[in-house]
């Protein structure tokens, strides 16, 4: 029984633990971005890295969920005869929610495990140490352009995502299911606030700022080699994953 | 009257999970001195010189450089201090994503107001005091352990520190390769006329690099002098070392080694 006890509190220390580093860490990196010299450069180059060569993954998933949605959502609202309103549901829902959620995982996927597998092998390598020696500030170097690409990248990224969703909507609704496209588009727009867009833009950054700083935390306090690196990898796409979706309702309750 | 030494380290105790590394290490390096601290693996030789450059935070005891207490320094202020250091890194540490030209401009970029054209005259000027040509736009990848060395001494002298750090600069070369770098080693500490410690266990490296040769064990230093005193040292630990032989007081301690083997079985 004992036992059992000491496990649970083992894993709500670890949990409380990690919690505790994130923000720490999340705090130095805000500390050390406002802090010259600004690597404009460094920059630029995490946001190539982070927007611009997510944007294949980014179109075919934003398509496809709003394709199938549509394709979801015209059958369901056909027995109840709302054909209709499927433009507005994939609207909503692609703003709203779908569009920022899947893009923050996707982008978890691609960006956030290779930033903790770089800065994992850097630790691993004593590369870490030699910035340091060099009187250069690792949060300041790797964390600050990375944190920045995030949280400026996913916003557009979404923003993308919300225009092939919708018009992978409309794709499937007007072609496919033969909607009349003059309603469809109508019903698309009718019902949208400016703030269902704000809000998924906002949500973005969030997530933008989670899955780069989780990558981030993860690889740099990699230790155990190759295999320290693989774990810390795993562990940042899990993590960042997590958090992701549980801040999402959060968020939501927060923003509507 | 004798210099304030420049860098003193002041009865040090660290453990890593409960496992003691220094136990009341304390050691003096005079201006322009070198000292080589030398010891078998896991006595805590990096775990020293990380000290030294503040890369680790002592549980007890004093680092000061220069007269200034490393302990007590904020993140930023260290930060800032280290660029009296050099520090060449054991495989080099080269950063691998960029040309072996950028990681010796890394630090002059980031620390200097050197314009494009005196960046480049400085990068050729630390290549050529480490004897090495046209290696500028390789990757750290292309290059073989000893260059990868030379590129590390490189980027560690290219903002002229007072203090050059090299861990275990010979471990992994050959012999002759390992000869190379220690004249190099030696080269560079009389041009530059810099305050130098390295850690090593080759001994032939110590006794040609040395000011002073310091004998590091169990997380102390059990013996301190020139070289030529240091060879005819009559400390079994120390002749032990020396001559390289398996059986004496240093591999004694093996049994405590060996009680924690069945530990990592038990995982």
């Amino acid at each position: 029984m004992n036992r059992v006890f000491d496990r649970i509190g083992r894993v709500f220390l670890r949990l409380f633990e990690q919690t505790g580093l994130w923000f720490r860490m999340l705090w130095r990196t805000m500390m050390w971005a406002i802090r010259p010299p600004f690597e404009v450069h460094e920059w630029l180059r995490q946001m190539v890295r982070v927007g611009v060569d997510s944007i294949p993954v980014v179109f075919l998933t934003a398509m496809f969920t709003g394709m199938v949605l549509a394709l979801q959502t015209y059958n369901g609202f056909q027995r109840v005869h709302a054909e209709n309103f499927v433009g507005s549901v994939v609207a909503l829902a692609m703003l709203r929610e779908l569009s920022p959620v899947l893009v923050g995982l996707m982008v978890t996927g691609r960006v956030g495990s290779s930033m903790a597998a770089e800065i994992g092998t850097m630790r691993v390598t004593e590369q870490i140490d030699a910035l340091k020696a060099l009187a250069t500030e690792p949060v300041h170097y790797l964390f600050v352009p990375r944190v920045i690409a995030g949280i400026l990248m996913l916003p557009l990224l979404v923003i993308l995502g919300d225009a092939l969703g919708i018009g992978g909507g409309y794709l499937v609704g007007v072609k496919l299911m033969r909607a009349n496209p003059v309603i469809y588009e109508q019903n698309t727009y009718q019902f949208l606030q400016m703030k269902d867009i704000w809000s998924g833009v906002i949500k973005a950054s969030v997530f933008g700022l989670i899955l780069t700083l989780t990558g981030c935390v993860r690889g740099y306090y990699t230790s155990g080699g190759a295999e320290g690196v693989g774990r810390a990898t795993t562990n940042a796409v899990v993590s960042a994953s997590l958090i992701i979706l549980l801040s999402d309702f959060f968020l939501t309750k927060l923003l509507f | 009257m004798k210099e304030d030494p420049t860098i003193s380290l002041q009865h040090l105790y660290k453990s890593f999970n409960g496992k003691e590394v220094l136990r009341d290490l304390s050691i003096d390096v005079e201006k322009g001195e070198s000292v080589v601290i030398v010891g078998g693996s896991g006595t805590g030789k990096s775990v020293t010189l990380k000290h030294i450059i503040g890369l680790m935070q002592p549980d007890g005891g004093h680092v000061y450089v220069d007269g200034q207490d490393l302990c007590c320094m904020k993140p930023v202020q260290l930060n800032r201090f280290r660029q009296r250091f050099g520090m060449a890194f054991q495989e080099g540490a080269l950063f691998d994503s960029m040309s072996v030209f950028e990681n010796i401009a890394f630090p002059l970029r980031r620390h200097t107001d050197m314009n494009e054209a005196e960046i480049r005259r400085r990068v050729q000027e630390c290549l050529e005091q480490v004897h090495l040509h046209d290696v500028d736009d390789k990757r750290p990848s292309e290059l073989s352990g000893g260059m990868r060395r030379r590129v590390g001494f490189a980027r560690a002298i290219s903002l002229q520190p007072a203090i050059l750090l090299f861990d275990e600069p010979t471990t992994g070369l050959d012999p002759v390769i390992s000869d190379v770098i220690a004249d190099l080693i030696l080269e560079m500490d009389t041009t530059l006329n810099t305050t130098t410690v390295t850690i090593t266990h080759d001994m032939k490296v110590a006794f040609k690099i040395a000011d002073r040769v310091a004998m590091l064990h169990q997380g102390q230093i059990i013996e301190e002098a020139s070289p030529e005193v240091f060879q005819e040292s009559q400390s079994p630990i120390v002749r032990q070392f020396i001559e390289g032989r398996a059986d004496g007081p240093l591999t004694e301690i093996e049994p405590v080694v060996q009680a924690h083997i069945p530990s990592a079985e038990e995982r």
